[in-house]
């Protein structure tokens, strides 16, 4: 092509059509093909937006069990199909290197990750919760009152997760006792 | 898009809510005067017609300002105020404002309690009562989740009628509560309609604003008068029956010691201008998570239970559950209900196990016993108090304030369960943290066992998130989740049925609330094709949240089929009707309105309560029920029913000449013209008897940190906010070697701490670095140039970030004094494709009294050159 990034960046900002077009490069026809070959086959999902709160709508394309495409949903009423950049990557979310597909776990005064195996962590987590849950669990205060509570456990995070998640949360900590549960609504 | 004139403050939506923006630059074009009250000029300032811009913290001194100017010439919407407002309703002989007592009210007294709810003081709100009537002080449920209702039964006034001890004919107990709740009820408070009244609300609010002249706007806010004046002229000439005007704001409202007094301040502001209820009006939070709303319906929060019912807890009449009926029933209003809404909780809590005879396991279920946000419990697992912690999608090490005192509190856990997409700062703080880098911690000596469980993202799973409207929308999954990632619900229903096949056989008391406790969301069939055969049903979880009939399981439609004797299982009041049929989930309905409809598509999701839009939207019409002007039609009673563009926010067959009925309990003690349904008297408030612990009106008071003395009052910031004073969290006010005020905020192109933006290649690339936003003029005084390295400084700490001297901020004159201001975006940390030092290093542990809401958007700083 011979542009470098940056000129591609100037000519695209200074031109309402585009920077490739600006230098007299129709990529039309590429571009139409690469989005249809993108979603051809695939399933479109309704979906939602995970960043912030105004909860555009969004259509997640995937085919062979996979998430192929990600766009904004023209339907919804609350954003006509438009996405802000993080909207325009949550296709990264889902298909990225970088993210983990292991449970890690780092035993105590350990250096270094080791990988488990999915099941053997959680039988680990369940024994660790109602270990400090029956340790710490404080039937009445000072003055006789009710408590059914243990401090001991602090539950956190929840703005970024589905409402059922929060519900069965919620409900976990509440029927174990563990009353301290907090999340990003506080912040 | 309905508004004649957009007020942002707070907030800068144009970068932060980019999308929702466009909805105001849509009715920019059709006419609306848009305005920009912050302290940096922004995106959201550059397309505004008004830019004002003010001190960080100063807001409730600019809005006091906006009310004293509406009193003063009178352009508040009188026909609303009288009607709809309890401006004149009779405020107690023994009220004393803040012009009497220098900046507090009356009943301040010392804090007694556990030094861990932070408090540095206390009111005793008895003064703040209506002259007679209910106010519902009983309920105050905002205080218990500070832990600041009195355990000093004195303080409790005339309005402790509860329990057994009360009379000599205790009031009937249920099922069926309803007799109970009748003899709660007292007569409605006196009103003065013409507004003369010394006591009257009225002449509280005039007399309590009297001195927040644009004269005194400007020298607290450092806002020049003229703009202000502007500002003033713009949003009152756009508030009367032809025209309404919204107010937009974020976190820069909230995170300050004084955050809901700052959203109360706007509450009273729209309704003196007759802009609640109303197409275009309102005040609409911008809030910063997918579904931090329903976060806080479906309440992952210490203080409350489903649908904003408060927690029980030791610091209320709460010990039987006649005693939490009592305690938390309004008689009058909405709230009347409680019984049916609570019973039902208690009934999907503890399914067929609760019953009448054991009162509904509510022995069984836990109580708070003060405050167990996430200040408090830093502190207390810094003093080793905690010892387990799960931080699902959240990230405590960039995110928390003071963040360095949070991660060596993360050290002192025994173990830590973190389930995110990446390795997050949070999962990582024992080996890449900065306080193991600089050797403050040592791996090998830190004993925590941390699990990092990877997750499933949004379109690998089923399930909802509410928006900040109120909207809840499904989104469905699209495809398995890699490897061994799960779906967050997926975690916590197999953890669950782990630890109830633990607890199955146990005959211990304690043990009887996880027994019993209902978990039954196993798929009915596998999904095909997937490879994850476990995976619970979303949908059964939203039918609990939605509720069902007990006895068949037939769904619920509406809260107006809750019961009180157990014969409805509903976990959300407010969620019910949302599933009202198996195979009819409204969060999935996607039918939005046609061009030419009303456009409140009331067929796109379901927005609570009841798919209602529009809340109070009663009072988009007027006493009479007709619509204020054609132009601003929304809700209107045609003869025989409420009827409109939205589910009206009303009983739908009560006549807008119906007289409060003075024996009755429920919105039959309402009159036809009471549009504020959940309010004891119907009336929305200016002046808040109850509800709040640090006074009935807002005050300006200082940021903890702050350069400056208060110019309006002696008392220089709240008298009740939360400090933990600690040698960790060292505070500085009027500190010469801080002199500068410090704001944070958010860039488009990253979330939050980072974990959703700073691992993607796309986002990471857009925005990689933290840099510093500094005046010329303060850049210049220090021989700081564009791009130099800046170290930044608080008592707790210093950080280096690269210099952006730029116009966008501006030093302001405040009470004679210059008063430079300092921005930094906070999304980075030491882990992710891109990393920067922790922004929150510098912040501070103070909250508000109220919520516990930390204040991070005003502190003082000092900066210099690297």
């Amino acid at each position: 092509m011979g542009i470098s990034r940056r000129d591609f960046f100037r000519v695209s900002t200074g031109t309402a059509l585009g920077g490739l077009v600006g230098l007299g490069v129709n990529l039309a026809p590429a571009t139409a093909r690469a989005e249809a070959l993108r979603i051809k086959d695939t399933k479109a999902h309704p979906s939602v937006c995970p960043y912030c709160a105004v909860g555009c709508g969004t259509v997640v394309h995937a085919a062979n069990n996979q998430v192929v495409h990600v766009e904004g949903d023209v339907r919804s009423p609350v954003n006509q199909g438009n996405l802000c950049p993080k909207g325009a990557a949550i296709y990264q979310l889902h298909v990225n290197p970088n993210r983990l597909t292991k449970v890690l776990r780092r035993a105590p005064g350990a250096t270094q990750w080791e990988e488990w195996d999915l099941e053997r962590a959680m039988d680990r987590v369940a024994e660790l919760t109602r270990k400090t849950r029956d340790e710490t669990f404080v039937e009445r205060d000072p003055k006789g009152k009710t408590l059914n509570h243990s401090l001991g456990i602090f539950s956190l995070g929840g703005a970024t997760m589905d409402n059922e998640w929060n519900h069965v949360q919620q409900k976990l900590m509440r029927g174990l006792g563990v009353v301290a549960i907090e999340n990003q609504a506080r912040i | 898009m309905h508004s004649d004139c957009i007020v942002i403050e707070g907030s800068n939506m144009a970068e932060c809510h980019p999308v929702a923006f466009r909805w105001v630059m849509q009715a920019k074009l059709a006419g609306a005067t848009v305005i920009h009250v912050d302290p940096r000029f922004t995106r959201t300032s550059a397309m505004a017609d008004i830019h004002a811009p003010l001190r960080a913290g100063t807001d409730i001194a600019f809005l006091g300002g906006l009310i004293h100017h509406v009193i003063e010439h009178e352009k508040y919407f009188k026909e609303y105020v009288v009607h709809y407002t309890n401006a004149a309703t009779l405020v107690r002989d023994d009220f004393k404002d803040t012009e009497e007592l220098e900046g507090v009210f009356s009943g301040l007294h010392g804090y007694d309690g556990d030094p861990l709810n932070g408090f540095v003081g206390q009111y005793d709100t008895a003064s703040w009562q209506y002259v007679s009537g209910d106010t519902g002080t009983q309920r105050a449920g905002d205080g218990a989740m500070t832990g600041q209702v009195s355990q000093n039964p004195a303080k409790r006034g005339d309005m402790a009628g509860k329990g057994p001890e009360v009379g000599a004919n205790p009031p009937p107990q249920g099922p069926p509560f309803d007799g109970m709740v009748r003899a709660m009820k007292k007569p409605p408070p006196p009103r003065d309609e013409t507004l003369q009244d010394p006591r009257c609300v009225f002449q509280i609010v005039k007399r309590h604003f009297s001195r927040y002249t644009p004269e005194m706007v400007e020298r607290v806010t450092g806002c020049p008068k003229d703009v202000f004046l502007k500002v003033a002229e713009a949003i009152t000439r756009n508030s009367n029956p032809e025209r309404t005007t919204a107010f937009c704001y974020a976190v820069g409202w909230t995170q300050h010691t004084y955050g809901p007094q700052l959203i109360g301040t706007c509450a009273m502001l729209q309704l003196l201008l007759g802009n609640i209820g109303r197409p275009g009006g309102g005040i609409l939070a911008l809030r910063g998570h997918a579904t931090i709303q329903g976060s806080t319906d479906i309440p992952t929060l210490y203080h409350s239970i489903h649908g904003y019912m408060p927690a029980l807890s030791t610091l209320k009449q709460h010990e039987t559950l006649a005693d939490y009926l009592k305690t938390e029933t309004l008689p009058a209003s909405y709230w009347s209900n409680t019984p049916k809404f609570f019973v039902s909780y208690l009934k999907s809590m503890y399914g067929a196990a609760a019953t009448v005879e054991n009162d509904f396991g509510y022995g069984w279920h836990p109580r708070i016993a003060g405050d167990h946000s996430h200040l408090p419990m830093t502190i207390a697992m810094m003093e080793g108090r905690v010892k387990g912690m799960f931080a699902m999608g959240q990230n405590p090490a960039v995110g928390a304030q003071n963040a360095r005192l949070q991660r060596k509190a993360l050290a002192k856990l025994e173990w830590l369960v973190v389930k995110d997409n990446f390795e997050t700062e949070t999962a990582a703080f024992w080996r890449t943290s900065p306080e193991v880098q600089n050797g403050e911690l040592k791996t090998e000596e830190i004993q925590t066992e941390v699990f990092l469980f990877p997750s499933a993202q949004v379109g690998e799973m089923d399930g909802s998130f509410t928006n900040t409207q109120r909207l809840v929308q499904w989104h469905a999954k699209a495809a398995d989740p890699p490897g061994d990632c799960r779906s967050d619900l997926w975690f916590t229903v197999h953890l669950g049925k782990r630890l109830k096949a633990h607890y199955a056989a146990s005959t211990l008391p304690r043990d009887q609330g996880i027994k019993h406790l209902v978990w039954d969301f196993d798929a009915d069939h596998p999904e095909p094709g997937s490879r994850i055969p476990d995976e619970p049903d979303a949908r059964k979880v939203l039918r609990e949240v939605n509720g069902y009939r007990s006895a068949d399981g037939r769904h619920l439609t509406s809260a107006a089929e809750l019961k009180d004797d157990g014969s409805t299982t509903c976990a959300s009041w407010i969620y019910c009707g949302i599933y009202p049929e198996p195979g009819k989930n409204l969060a999935e309905s996607r039918v939005p309105d046609a061009p030419e409809g009303p456009q409140t598509h009331l067929g796109w999701a379901f927005a609570w309560p009841s798919n209602r839009r529009t809340l109070y939207n009663r009072a988009s019409a007027r006493p009479d029920g007709k619509p204020w002007s054609e132009r601003k039609k929304y809700v209107w009673w045609d003869g025989k029913r409420w009827t409109g563009h939205d589910v009206p926010d009303f009983p739908l067959t009560k006549a807008p000449d119906a007289p409060a009925k003075p024996d009755a309990i429920g919105l039959d003690a309402h009159a036809g013209t009471d549009p504020f349904i959940l309010k004891v008297d119907g009336k929305g408030w200016l002046f808040a008897p109850t509800g709040l612990v640090d006074g009935p009106l807002p005050t300006h008071y200082e940021p903890v940190e702050s350069p400056v003395q208060n110019p309006l009052y002696k008392q220089q910031t709240s008298p009740v906010l939360k400090m933990w004073r600690r040698d960790d969290n060292v505070i500085a006010s009027q500190d010469p070697r801080y002199p500068h005020v410090l704001t944070t905020y958010r860039l488009t192109e990253h979330h939050l701490s980072g974990v959703m933006s700073r691992w993607l290649p796309w986002l990471a690339e857009l925005q990689p670095e933290l840099f510093v936003e500094l005046s010329p003029e303060l850049a210049g005084a220090h021989g700081i140039d564009n791009l130099d390295l800046v170290r930044i400084a608080t008592p707790r700490g210093a950080i280096t970030a690269k210099a952006l001297v730029t116009r966008r901020m501006r030093p302001l004159q405040i009470d004679g004094k210059t008063v430079h201001q300092v921005g930094l975006p906070w999304h980075w940390g030491y882990q992710g494709l891109v990393t920067g030092e922790v922004v929150n290093n510098l912040s501070a542990l103070v909250g508000d009294p109220n919520v516990s809401i930390h204040e991070g958007k005003a502190f003082v700083c000092n900066v210099e050159k690297a």
